[in-house]
């Protein structure tokens, strides 16, 4: 067995981890049902929300447009919607079909798994806001300078972070056939809670009060200031530290309920 | 020397109330092609997953080319097809392969690993739309895409067409010239006798029998021999004679036997009362279900 010792014991990560990335990619982006919702939903919103009233100025006396907030709020709705129902769903599904199974007697180490599919993801999440951000360009005509539209689209890609291991939790936790509700249940109301559709004013009194312990309210601070349409006071700062902790919370989160999936399996 | 493919010292599963392998001992050489044979449910699986890592001994130890089967090492060894296993099926088969490819060190050209699979038409297409047997052949292309030292093959032959199954019988083959270790598991003693120079039985998770598919054969061929009596037969009437297997029921008796002339001369001579005697060939897939009923009796 000389031609067994000659050869290395494994094989090299990063073309692996280009080839898994790629085929997550793929398979996220030929399911019509996650690309289509993924990367023109933001969009659609934006044309029956944000389009009509996007020269007006979000509030009686506000400098800041209608157009410019809607922007910065789908640019994060888009990506976070991207990695919660992404994750959540197209995990959930994987493990209904017993797609772990094969994949946990291959030498597929699990963090190249994992890497491959938020690599994915956040490639899908990049294409919803480049494509958000083309619409409202052109079709809506908001001006924001290029400077604020790379502080936008970074802000946002950042504030997917925390989604991602939020949707990884949803996909280990979620059975195949409730994961599209259970997602959809805790996403949507959150999005509409922290002032996505709405400005947080409109509100009712009790999600203003909510609202500022959501992860998806901090993220949109973050973007809305990145175009100057900040609509509550507080700092950054203090925005950054709360998606921190979400981040943290999440991916532990996920950790122990990839951990609870594999014990059931694989003991 | 190196260290074996794969072995089972002592190896215990228990899936809470349910014992699924039971102090199994067995060590597999490398180059050896190894059928394992049992009913559903005996623990053939199990004792593949153990060997794969991708379940954990209750107790005892379990070794794949002398290291734990969960390091990636030894993983990067073999290639694997699972019952129930499921792959993505946005997928083409040439991508699918593409990417297994990748997870090891050394692995076949993909247009090899395709032929071998017999899927040469089928490589552009999604997997969701192959056909059951279709997708088989495809869990064969990502077993051997890898060119691994061992296969472990658990009931792969299930939902090939023919010409699916007997090309799969010949890569199976040529494997094993070539020096590969294959580990399979089967109800079909058949397909056993076929590829393997050694069958391991397992029955309610124990190894029942470990040696060449000529002796297994030997044990279980035979014939069968079934007879009603006057009276309620008496097990003394039976004792002594060349039998693998005996079933009585009320009036009924069922034998299996290698030398049925013999048995029924000696049956007559005891002034056994024989009426509606037939003898017939055992089918296989009876005889070692009598076989296995048989061992776990004594």
């Amino acid at each position: 067995m000389s031609t067994v010792t000659a050869r290395s014991a494994t094989a090299p990560v990063l073309p692996m981890l280009a080839r898994q990335s790629y085929a997550e990619f793929v398979k996220l982006f030929r399911v019509p049902a996650f690309s289509v919702t993924s990367i023109v939903l933001p969009t659609m919103f934006y044309a029956f929300i944000g389009l009509g009233q996007a020269k007006e100025p979000l509030f009686p006396g506000s400098a800041v447009t209608f157009g410019e907030y809607f922007l910065a709020s789908m640019a994060l709705y888009g990506v976070a919607n991207v990695m919660v129902l992404g994750f959540g769903i197209s995990l959930a599904n994987e493990r209904g079909q017993k797609q772990d199974l094969l994949m946990k007697s291959t030498p597929l180490p699990a963090p190249v798994f994992f890497t491959a599919k938020a690599l994915s993801a956040l490639a899908i999440a990049l294409i919803s806001i480049v494509v958000l951000g083309l619409f409202a360009a052109v079709a809506a005509g908001v001006q924001v300078d290029a400077s604020q539209w790379l502080t936008l689209g970074a802000r946002a890609m950042l504030c997917s972070i925390p989604f991602i291991g939020l949707g990884f939790a949803l996909g280990y936790l979620a059975g195949p056939n409730s994961a599209p509700a259970v997602t959809n249940l805790i996403y949507l109301p959150t999005a509409f809670a922290s002032g996505l559709f709405f400005p947080l004013r409109l509100l009712p009194q009790l999600l203003q009060n909510l609202a500022p312990y959501l992860p998806l309210y901090r993220g949109a601070q973050l973007v809305w200031d990145s175009v100057g349409a900040r609509t509550e006071g507080g700092s950054i700062a203090t925005d950054w530290l709360y998606m921190g902790a979400y981040t943290v919370v999440f991916f532990l989160l996920a950790l122990w309920a990839y951990r609870r999936d594999q014990g059931k399996k694989f003991n | 020397m190196s260290a074996p493919a794969a072995e089972l010292v002592n190896t215990s599963k228990r899936y809470g109330e349910v014992q699924a392998v039971q102090d199994v001992s067995f060590v597999i050489e490398p180059g050896e092609v190894v059928a394992m044979l049992g009913p559903n449910g005996a623990g053939k699986t199990t004792s593949i997953s153990l060997m794969l890592g991708t379940r954990k001994p209750t107790s005892g130890t379990v070794r794949l080319f002398g290291m734990d089967p969960k390091d990636l090492k030894a993983r990067s060894r073999i290639g694997v097809m699972l019952q129930e296993s499921g792959v993505p099926g946005m997928l083409r088969v040439a991508e699918i392969v593409e990417l297994f490819r990748s997870y090891y060190p050394a692995p076949l050209a993909t247009a090899e690993a395709i032929r071998m699979a017999g899927l040469e038409e089928k490589a552009k297409s999604l997997v969701k739309d192959l056909s059951g047997g279709q997708r088989q052949r495809l869990y064969f292309a990502l077993a051997v895409c890898g060119d691994p030292d061992a296969l472990f093959l658990d009931e792969p032959t299930v939902g090939m067409d023919v010409e699916g199954r007997r090309r799969f019988l010949e890569e199976i083959g040529a494997l094993a010239t070539k020096g590969r270790t294959v580990v399979l598991t089967t109800h079909y003693l058949e397909e056993a006798d076929q590829l393997a120079r050694r069958v391991i039985v397992i029955d309610h998770g124990r190894v029942i029998a470990d040696s060449t598919p000529a002796a297994i054969k030997a044990r279980v061929a035979g014939k069968r021999v079934t007879f009603s009596t006057g009276t309620r037969p008496d097990e003394s009437q039976f004792a002594g004679l060349p039998l693998n297997s005996k079933q009585i029921e009320d009036h009924r008796v069922r034998l299996l036997t290698n030398e049925p002339e013999q048995v029924l001369r000696e049956l007559f001579r005891r002034g056994v009362e024989i009426q509606n005697l037939e003898v017939a060939g055992a089918d296989l897939e009876e005889a070692f279900v009598a076989m296995t009923h048989q061992q776990t009796q004594t």
